[in-house]
């Protein structure tokens, strides 16, 4: 009995080993996201949802062939998400991959892009190695990037009086690489970094770190992490008092962090988005659509896998073709206007160069609906946001 | 018995065949790692009855190591594969010297916290890539002889080091060395009394294992190209165990059926279950634990055997 | 870009206070306050790990996915039923002791008597499963959990501002500590417990129910977990891997304090609070492992543990 269900196991596992439908007919858009693990909300489900609405707004089919997605959850293991589009690639006729949270998955599967040749757009990750290092022909940085997210925030702060800076870092590359863009820019402009404390990813409890941080008398608290570490930080300093001293700046906050954290522990922190639900008409009207099926409002990179799936299928149509060279070279030339970006446009190094939004979180008193959570402080062109190009991707020389 | 080494031919066979009956390599050559791991990881449980819940941390560590020579120091795959190894040994040797102190569940935590220990330091080293881990390691050629970019060149050498762990441990099993782990297994009290400095077998059997672990973390980090967090991670840990336990715990083949089973869900199953992928996992934990702990390759045996001594039993099952 | 490591440090000497090895007095007592909090933590959590191990010989590797639920019990009887703090700390534990009696009855009973290892491995599954369900039904974000009104605010200790709550979670989880330790040690029913746990045969002749017993203590070490767990919501935000990471440290506490004794995992998991409280300060970034660093120091030393027998 038990032996039989064991074969019939093995054999079903055998033949999803060799089977697959081809869907060559299809035009297949692949999604590979975190949908288990820590970064399940920001992407996951959601970024599916997304991808579906901007296919139908885009009449379901191109160039007269159905337009078709795949899913699956990398798990934040660089090897399924590598194998996965790599076996995408070979059997199932992938045209286009939409990578998912996680700049250690991405790189992996950007490799794999340059191989198979088939573009990737990073939605979900910040790692600018991805345009710089990593960068492949067929990489497109979709919604922000650490450079970006740094730039924004300390540029903002710096310039309403917020000179000193203390850092709260994750212990990895991630935080550092926040730190170190956010330390440039504060530099630049005429503050000053009084230092830092490194603080082990996952910590358990922040108050100790935190109490280092009033100790060094700085004006603004800079919080080089993200997620949970994020999260229960700023969670912390709000409960000892530390954020009626010193300002928080959020080096990477997505909109359901505000609304895990709610406003009374948020109200006050700056952050930086490439997406706003309630920023006007268009997106507005997108996140009405996208909460009726999700109950949820859109965060950055769900507005960027809308975004760039209808990008994506505009470049076939204009192309008049699937093929991947010809796509990105479309791709590099027309400017992307959509509810998520204006006059954006995809550089050589493959950053998709968009405003980025510097807000300030709202207190109690002043949100007036749900998820009224952010005021606009600063628009902030996307050159700015972005930098220039900084000559470590081979496809984009340093002018 | 008869039949075993007919299966074992057929299973060659069919391994040698694997190119060219369409079933991608790169997803066979992580298999084979996987099972190598999960093996190595037997020696230590299934014929010493030690359950490490650290084994990651070997994998891993060689992964690193590996990748890091290839990558960085520009090493051939030849040399780093030695590094990685021989990192993973030197580690086994400093959590085993600690951990054998203790038996049984002690001993599995004081594993688990060691390997834990592992996991941050390659998290925060300078030289692991923190959270993106080591990526783009080349394969390079081996001995300048072996052009192991190539997917099936690469699948062949996986293949043979797989078989040659595999023979190594049933090898050192049937050897007296064997003999006295297993004594040490059923009564180590009695090992001792017979004379035997056990806690040296048990240090060496870790060793072992860990090197053999290591060597499969080696393998995988060429084969993918690169090394990341998930290899040391507890999870990883947890994986192997399962792998072994689901196959069957002390049989040769029991690892490899396991490995080939878990790692074919993980690949397979996200896409029909989603993110219920962890609760699955727990859930043939404590199915494993209940109803089979001898697992497949080792229930199927009892069967064989009840079967040869001819009583035509009602039912199959305990 | 580097920064500079460990500036923020540079920046309290320059404060003309009494120092201890360059660590002003003020913030050696405010990491002390800060440890014991956590300490307190640990100390519940190894409790239950102690009581539980000492009666089943089951390591519970469950424990971190009971601790999650028992914060989840209280954020939804708040979120859905309006069932406040001091209900929740109450109610809470009491259910998820339940969930865990109904467990050992389904499941645990049928290993009892086996090596030890397969209760590892099957509350190993069981931590998955739970945290994994968890994970499914609400989401990876954490969320959050008001601190109870009348604990709002803080209160100045002259070395340091303490949120009140964080006082009382001290206060609490000394007192069901202690509680616990005394009932164990000095009363009738703790007796019995131990005779049970020496030689169950022999209790049992005695007319005394032992698998109740056996039972009883599961789902009494697995509501001590979830009251940890009601403690902690309003600390940090409630997730489902909130006890995950939390397990294994805690894990290392007991091998520390030595398994079978009661009074060693509450004096350890104190201790190891307030040990890696200073590392923060000290050297941050080995706050994560100093833990195990002393534990491996420990076993060297004294395989048994610090307060451990053998």
């Amino acid at each position: 009995m038990k032996v039989r269900a064991f074969t019939s196991a093995l054999a079903v596992s055998c033949g999803l080993l060799l089977g697959g439908p081809a869907l060559a007919a299809d035009v297949v858009i692949g999604d590979l996201d975190d949908f288990s693990g820590l970064y399940a909300d920001v992407g996951g489900n959601g970024g599916v949802e997304a991808i579906k609405m901007a296919i139908s707004d885009f009449g379901g089919t191109v160039l007269g062939r159905k337009v078709s997605v795949l899913t699956a959850d990398h798990q934040n293991k660089p090897d399924i998400g590598a194998s996965k589009f790599r076996e995408w690639a070979d059997q199932n006729g992938l045209n286009v991959l939409l990578g998912g949270s996680n700049t250690g998955v991405n790189i992996a599967m950007a490799k794999v892009a340059g191989a198979k040749k088939v573009p990737i757009f990073h939605i979900g990750p910040g790692g600018a190695s991805l345009t710089n290092e990593d960068c492949t022909a067929y990489s497109v940085h979709y919604v922000y990037d650490t450079t970006a997210l740094a730039n924004g925030t300390a540029t903002a702060i710096v310039a309403e009086g917020g000179k000193t800076w203390f850092y709260l870092t994750a212990d990895y590359a991630f935080g550092t690489q926040l730190q170190a863009a956010a330390s440039k820019v504060v530099e630049e402009h005429g503050g000053k970094n009084v230092g830092a404390v490194r603080v082990p990813l996952s910590a358990a409890d922040f108050s100790s770190f935190l109490l280092q941080a009033q100790g060094s008398g700085a004006q603004v608290l800079g919080l080089a992490n993200a997620g949970e570490d994020f999260t229960n930080s700023l969670k912390a300093a709000n409960e000892f008092g530390i954020t009626k001293k010193m300002k928080p700046a959020a080096l990477l906050a997505f909109i359901t962090n505000i609304h895990s954290l709610g406003l009374q522990t948020a109200q006050g922190l700056y952050l930086t988005t490439g997406f706003y639900w309630d920023l006007n008409d268009q997106t507005r009207a997108f996140a009405k659509r996208y909460f009726a099926k999700m109950q949820k409002m859109p965060t950055m990179d769900q507005a960027g896998f809308y975004s760039a799936t209808l990008t994506y299928l505009k470049a076939v149509k204009a192309a008049g073709t699937t093929d991947s060279d010809k796509v990105m070279a479309e791709l590099k030339k027309t400017k992307i206007n959509d509810m998520f970006a204006k006059d954006g446009y995809i550089r050589a190094d493959g950053v998709m160069i968009h405003d980025m939004y510097v807000m300030r979180v709202k207190s109690p008193q002043e949100s007036k609906y749900a998820w009224d959570y952010y005021k606009l402080v600063k628009q902030m062109p996307g050159e700015e946001a972005f930098g220039p190009i900084t000559g470590l991707c081979p496809l984009a020389p340093k002018k | 018995m008869r039949a075993t080494p007919f299966l074992y031919a057929a299973a060659a066979v069919f391994l040698l065949c694997v190119p060219l009956i369409g079933i991608y390599p790169v997803f066979m050559m992580k298999l084979l790692c996987f099972a190598m791991f999960a093996c190595a990881y037997n020696l230590l449980l299934g014929f010493c009855g030690m359950l490490s819940f650290g084994h990651a941390a070997f994998f891993g560590s060689a992964a690193y190591i590996t990748a890091w020579l290839a990558a960085t120091r520009g090493f051939g795959p030849g040399v780093a594969i030695l590094g990685g190894v021989a990192v993973a040994a030197v580690l086994g040797l400093l959590i085993g010297a600690i951990a054998i102190r203790r038996r049984g569940i002690y001993f599995a935590m004081i594993t688990l916290a060691l390997a834990q220990l592992v996991y941050f330091v390659c998290l925060e080293a300078p030289f692991t890539g923190g959270e993106n881990g080591l990526q783009s390691v080349p394969r390079g050629s081996l001995l300048g002889l072996l052009p192991l970019r190539n997917d099936l060149v690469m699948y062949y050498f996986v293949l043979a080091v797989f078989i040659a762990v595999f023979a190594f441990i049933r090898r050192i099993v049937h050897s007296p060395f064997g003999q006295v782990l297993k004594a040490i297994r059923e009564n180590e009290a009695r090992a001792t009394s017979l004379g035997y400095e056990v806690n040296r077998y048990k240090l060496v059997a870790f060793v072992l294992s860990a090197t053999l672990s290591g060597l499969a973390g080696s393998l995988k980090a060429l084969v993918l190209s690169f090394a990341t967090l998930s290899d040391v991670l507890q999870a990883n840990s947890g994986e192997v165990i399962l792998m072994t336990l689901v196959g069957g715990t002390g049989t040769f083949a029991g690892p490899v059926v396991g490995a080939t089973l878990i790692v074919t869900l993980q690949e397979y199953l996200s896409e029909i279950v989603g993110g219920w992928v962890t609760v699955i996992i727990g859930g043939v934990f404590i199915v494993c634990v209940l109803l089979f702990r001898r697992g497949i390759v080792g229930e199927l045996a009892t069967l064989r055997l009840r079967g040869r001594r001819a009583a035509p039993a009602a039912d199959g099952s305990r | 870009m580097r920064p500079p490591p460990g500036g923020g440090r540079q920046l309290t000497h320059a404060r003309p206070v009494t120092e201890i090895f360059g660590i002003p007095v003020s913030v050696i007592f405010g990491q002390l306050m800060l440890g014991l909090v956590n300490g307190s933590f640990y100390a519940m959590l190894s409790l239950g790990l102690a009581v539980i191990f000492g009666m089943m010989r089951i390591v519970n590797f469950a424990h971190g996915a009971f601790y999650a639920l028992g914060a989840f019990g209280a954020l939804f009887g708040l979120e859905w039923l309006g069932i406040n703090y001091w209900v929740a700390l109450v109610v809470s534990p009491l259910l998820v002791g339940l969930l865990g009696v109904v467990l050992e009855r389904l499941l645990l009973r049928h290993i009892h008597g086996l090596d030890p290892l397969y209760g590892l491995l099957m509350t190993f599954g069981l931590a998955l499963v739970i945290e994994g369900t968890l994970h499914q039904f609400f989401g990876a974000s954490g969320r959050s959990y008001p601190v109870p009104a009348a604990l709002e605010g803080v209160v100045n200790l002259g070395f340091m501002i303490l949120p009140l709550y964080r006082a009382w979670v001290i206060v609490a989880s000394l007192a069901v500590c202690f509680g616990t330790w005394w009932v164990i040690e000095r009363t009738r029913l703790g007796a019995t417990l131990r005779a049970a746990t020496e030689n169950a045969p022999l209790v049992q002749a005695f007319g005394v129910n032992v698998p109740l017993l056996v039972v009883a203590t599961y789902g009494g070490g697995v509501a001590l977990a979830a009251l940890a767990g009601v403690l902690s919501a309003p600390v940090i935000l409630v997730n489902s891997q909130m006890g995950s990471s939390v397990v294994i440290v805690v894990f290392a506490v007991v091998v520390i304090g030595g398994m079978g004794s009661i009074l060693g995992s509450i004096i350890s998991g104190l201790l190891l609070g307030v040990v890696e409280g200073f590392t923060k300060v000290i050297y941050p970034e080995a706050s994560n492992i100093v833990v195990f660093v002393i534990m491996a120091l420990v076993l060297m030393v004294r395989p048994a543990g610090l307060f451990g027998k053998e």
